[in-house]
């Protein structure tokens, strides 16, 4: 969704020494910055956002995301602000060796077993929405589609009402999206977040169900059960992290299959292609782009790096790497090789890796089965979210 | 067994982060723990019929954990 703010920033004039993902350059079309910034600067500077590096190549994201003395995930945003001290929302935001006590709690909910379960109700809600406006003859797939799967999907896990969607989407967008640039929406959102989980989390500890909510609470991390707050931050991260992040994945997909009829074809003609199809929509597509705090001076593929800038730790344009992928910049939806960093290298792997695919490929194989004929409607333009999750947010399709 | 020589797989439980890949692909060499993190199935021969999983496996690794070793 555009901002106004983007429209006021100071336009980029050289990428690889005043570089800002919130340019609109940026949020419509990346990949040209990016393979142009990686054969002539694989970790370009800026001096927005109080100091912040972007590595573009494979090699420099992998040897940062491996790094955890020199890159600490105590932030995980690039944003205007850096308020001290950052909240913490273990664990995405903790490094060893708390790190690994946090995410094991959280990792046994979402094993691939585990989300097997949930792929009827998901299939179910993806034909609930399709009855919506298959009708129609047309529609605003991000609108009326992508956006409500991994949302309904989550509640359902979290066993609250679906229909409270909407509400999770609204914080969802003032936290990664407008809250890059305004601390007081941020906070505002985190707040109205606890609010409501709190009662869910209090009825839950006296009376456990086996929902998501009562597993977080059930947990112990050394024979003790997380204190309150802990709980209610690790439920607003798995809100945050598993909403915008999948509606684009499936978003890029969608949008990837209505310009090519070739891929759509034959994903009809050969459903044993989906899965190579999915990894590889997630490596050309990959939404997510996370962040790091430089906490020591350090060298990084030749470049020196300095204590107290960020890092944008761009996955997306580390898929985008000719010399990890060949002909990078082509989706190949039988790509047999395929290392991809959509969901992360190192230690902080994303836990919903399971769960993302599982909606990815359910949504997918569910629209192709009732509308396997789809294309962009030329009259209406197609938009693009911006900051750190990267995914269409208005996908006009007309179909047959 | 295949032409004499024996060929195993093993994951590297240091270098494992649980991306799923190895077990979606070759689902008869891999079994995960509760945590999601992969392992060999019993001592890693692979069967011939199963050497094509295993090199997938090992090319599909995000975090180059899944080795290959022919003795």
């Amino acid at each position: 969704m555009a901002q106004d703010t983007t429209r006021t920033r100071p336009p980029v004039t050289d990428w690889s020494t005043d570089w800002d993902h919130l340019d609109p350059n940026w949020r419509d079309n990346p990949y040209p910055i990016w393979d142009d910034l990686r054969e002539k600067c694989p970790i370009a500077h800026t001096k927005r956002f109080l100091g912040a590096y972007l590595p573009t190549s494979y090699a420099a994201v992998k040897a940062i995301a491996y790094d955890t003395k020199s890159f600490s995930s105590r932030r995980v945003v690039v944003r205007e602000v850096r308020p001290e001290p950052p909240m913490p929302s273990p664990p995405i935001s903790s490094d060893p060796p708390h790190h690994k006590p946090a995410k094991q709690l959280l990792l046994p909910p979402f094993t691939p077993d585990e989300m097997k379960k949930l792929e009827p109700r998901a299939r179910a809600i993806c034909n609930e929405l399709i009855d919506k406006f298959i009708a129609d003859g047309r529609c605003d797939a991000a609108q009326m589609y992508t956006r409500h799967i991994p949302v309904r999907v989550i509640a359902h896990m979290l066993d609250v009402p679906e229909s409270d969607g909407d509400q999770f989407i609204q914080w969802i967008h003032e936290i990664l999206e407008l809250g890059i640039t305004n601390d007081e929406i941020l906070m505002k959102a985190v707040h109205e977040m606890s609010m409501y989980f709190a009662g869910y989390v209090e009825a839950r500890t006296r009376k456990p169900g086996d929902d998501l909510i009562s597993r977080i609470i059930m947990a112990r991390q050394d024979g003790k059960p997380l204190p309150p707050q802990e709980v209610l931050g690790m439920i607003r991260l798995l809100l945050i992290a598993g909403i915008d992040t999948t509606w684009s994945a499936i978003g890029s997909s969608l949008w990837h299959l209505a310009k090519t009829p070739s891929d759509r074809q034959r994903l009809i003609d050969e459903p044993k292609l989906m899965p190579t199809a999915i990894e590889e929509f997630l490596r050309a597509y990959a939404p997510v782009t996370m962040a790091r705090e430089v906490v020591q001076d350090t060298v990084i593929e030749g470049c020196p790096i300095k204590a107290g800038n960020m890092v944008l730790l761009s996955f997306p344009a580390a898929n985008r790497d000719p010399a990890m992928f060949p002909e990078a910049n082509k989706v190949i939806i039988d790509r047999q090789e395929n290392r991809h960093s959509a969901f992360g290298l190192g230690i902080h792997r994303c836990v919903g890796s399971n769960l993302a695919r599982l909606e990815m490929t359910v949504a997918i194989e569910e629209w192709l089965k009732r509308i396997p004929e789809f294309r962009l409607d030329p009259a209406i333009p197609v938009t693009w979210s911006e900051g750190t999750v990267r995914g269409p947010r208005q996908l006009p399709f007309i179909f047959g | 067994m295949t032409g004499g020589k024996v060929v195993r797989v093993r994951v590297d439980p240091e270098k494992c982060q649980g991306h799923n890949r190895c077990k979606a692909l070759a689902p008869a060499l891999f079994e995960l723990d509760e945590y999601g993190n992969s392992k060999e199935i019993g001592d890693g021969i692979v069967p011939e019929d199963q050497l094509e999983a295993a090199y997938l496996a090992r090319a599909n690794c995000p975090e180059m954990a899944v080795e290959i070793i022919e003795e």
